[in-house]
């Protein structure tokens, strides 16, 4: 971007709002944050407009939180208080992990967590292998076959065969009530590798010929060059999978048929959108209350997504995202 | 002097870059490509013990239903119509407005908080989505116990087919507002501050700088993703519609993508069922690829263009 030239500087702000150090001179190298402060200062909102801005975004806010936090609380509480309030605690009294140690003693929740954490870490480390692999093979130019091989990529991304002959042809495969239907079907996604296939061609050229001289092979170019290059798409992709694999829910209504092997999310379903009654048998003690077995559950669901999510947030910023959003 | 190499001697030479490729183009091929000849289906009296194959066929007898007024198939139709344009007119214009309001944040902490916070739902499943608006505003839920024991307005949004439409629509919101967000936010932070600097200069205001460079800045993303809304109108939100028709009924709840699912694979209608999931992906490209059109002919970029652009 051009330099900023002096004729559509601004003047320093002067309404309080003048930063520490050396006065704003506007010298080329003023980052955007700065001017972006300067542009502010120099057309400050009414007070009204702030006072109105500020309201809306912390209700916005809340409506978030809230039901997180209820949540989180109503699976902490005890028995008493849970009577008390009818039901559901924004804030528990006496924590206790009564709920986690009665969904945790072996029954269907754990079973199920187990199974959601296979499906998500097999899932995604295939998934981003298998596009990483491919998207290289497309983005190295004059390889044999690479073009029509990337418009059959593209043209899926224009229609969608339909649910039915996708699950005639699971059946065929006989993959029905296996681990493979949830992973499989969803492994490549045409979007994906063009996006990785993007940022593979931004490695400049001259590095993988001089590899080559060096006599590296393709996979060593792949492995020591690329990659390490393109590292940050790499891992937006994998954790994008990972979170689609832990979420995934219809593809297990569809294709898996015995209980022992339902992945969490069916076991949500079961237990607390339709609110099936939750058997424990916790021998000589209190079983827990419903709702707090029930939010258990639910907390159990959103424990991955909040652990990877600091780690795909630090990528939003970078943009890379908008291209990796799955449809 | 540098001798064209054959076809044959570049295959040679790329055979290992190949190979690296070849397990995703067979994925490609088996789960997006086999599927659409599945689709034949739709042209036969399907039975499961016979196979594909062996299924009789029965020319277009599977696609009468689309014409003969079927009830389930009309009531499906027009619920998923008047449910994707209550959403393209409620919930479309949320995340340009929250993306407007979070950028005329002065402080850049409050606003990687807001951010942080209102992004989080899109990443929980439909499953937790669902869960959490029962257990907070279900007759039994956090907000109606708290109504009754406070002698408050009770909210019986949930159960009530009536009031479905608005219930699925909240959810959309309380979901996707926030990380809908994120694109225009992105063309925002794009825009070039000689813009905002000249409009200050000559004395406007922030509702000049809104009006004159802002909106503009994101029109073409506005209209980009009014295009991809209006290609899928025949598809809503599938998994959190599946999730809530018990309560609600089929009458108020059932669209096409829950039809084909409850008609074929439930009821064991196959034919008849590929023959209505076909014609909705036939009837969405065409309206991507008219929409697109469109776009063009009012002078913006579509989809096609830039994404040529970008290369």
């Amino acid at each position: 971007m051009a330099g900023i030239r002096p004729d559509t500087a601004l003047k320093p702000p002067t309404n309080g709002r003048r930063r520490k150090g050396p006065p704003a001179k506007l010298l080329p190298g003023v980052s955007r944050q700065q001017r972006l402060q300067a542009i502010n200062g120099a057309t400050p909102p009414s007070l009204a407009l702030r006072g109105v801005k500020g309201i809306v975004l912390f209700l916005c806010c809340a409506v978030v939180i809230i039901p997180f936090l209820a949540v989180i609380s109503t699976s902490l509480a005890d028995q008493a208080q849970i009577n008390q309030a009818g039901g559901y605690v924004l804030w528990p009294d006496n924590p206790s992990f009564h709920a986690y140690e009665a969904i945790f003693r072996g029954g269907v929740v754990t079973r199920a967590t187990l199974v959601s954490i296979g499906i998500t870490v097999v899932g995604s480390g295939l998934s981003v292998t298998v596009v990483a692999l491919l998207a290289y093979s497309l983005s190295r130019p004059g390889t044999w076959g690479s073009k029509p091989i990337l418009l059959l990529v593209l043209f899926t991304m224009l229609f969608n065969a339909g649910m039915i002959p996708n699950y005639l042809l699971i059946r065929q495969l006989g993959l029905i009530d296996s681990y493979w239907a949830l992973i499989l079907p969803t492994l490549t996604s045409a979007f994906q590798i063009i996006i990785m296939r993007a940022f593979f061609l931004e490695t400049p050229q001259e590095i993988i010929d001089a590899a080559r001289i060096d006599g590296a092979s393709e996979l060593r170019i792949l492995l020591s060059i690329v990659l390490p290059l393109s590292k940050a798409v790499v891992a937006v992709i994998a954790l994008f999978n990972a979170v689609t694999y832990w979420n995934a829910f219809f593809n297990a209504v569809l294709y898996i048929n015995s209980t022992e092997k339902w992945p969490l999310q069916l076991v949500l379903r079961t237990y607390v959108v339709d609110n099936t009654a939750i058997g424990v048998d916790l021998p000589g003690d209190v079983v827990p209350p419903q709702q707090t077995l029930q939010m258990a559950i639910l907390v159990v669901s959103l424990i991955p997504i909040c652990l990877v999510y600091p780690l795909l947030q630090k990528h939003f910023a970078k943009g890379v995202v908008i291209g990796a959003v799955k449809g | 002097m540098l001798r064209p190499i054959s076809r044959w001697d570049r295959f040679k030479r790329d055979r290992f870059l190949l190979l690296l490729g070849l397990p995703g183009i067979i994925l490609v091929l088996l789960f997006q490509y086999v599927p659409l000849l599945g689709n034949v289906i739709a042209f036969k009296d399907y039975q499961p013990y016979l196979g594909i194959m062996e299924s009789p066929w029965v020319g277009l007898e599977n696609f009468a239903i689309l014409f003969n007024g079927d009830p389930a198939f009309v009531n499906a139709l027009s619920n998923t119509l008047i449910i994707s344009f209550v959403q393209i007119a409620f919930v479309f214009p949320i995340p340009i407005a929250l993306a407007l309001l979070m950028n005329s944040l002065l402080s850049e902490r409050i606003k990687r908080t807001v951010q942080s916070i209102l992004y989080l739902p899109h990443f929980m499943s439909w499953v937790i989505v669902v869960a959490l608006f029962q257990h907070m505003l279900g007759n039994a839920g956090l907000y109606n116990t708290w109504a009754r024991q406070h002698d408050f307005f009770q909210m019986n949004i949930i159960g009530d087919p009536d009031l479905f439409i608005a219930l699925i629509t909240s959810q959309v919101i309380w979901k996707d507002a926030g990380w809908g967000t994120i694109i225009f936010l992105a063309a925002i932070s794009r825009v070039d501050l000689e813009l905002f600097e000249s409009v200050a200069v000559d004395g406007g205001g922030r509702m000049r700088q809104l009006w004159h460079v802002t909106l503009p800045a994101i029109r073409p993303v506005i209209i980009l993703l009014l295009i991809l809304k209006l290609g899928d109108v025949l598809t809503v939100g599938f998994e959190q519609i599946f999730l809530q028709q018990g309560p609600a009924g089929l009458q108020a709840s059932e669209v096409l993508d829950t039809y084909v699912y409850n008609r074929g694979i439930v009821g064991g209608n196959w034919g008849t069922s590929a023959a209505v999931g076909l014609v909705k992906g036939l009837v969405g490209t065409i309206l991507v690829l008219g929409a697109n059109k469109v776009a063009h002919l009012f002078g913006e970029r579509g989809i096609y263009s830039s994404a040529k652009d970008s290369r």
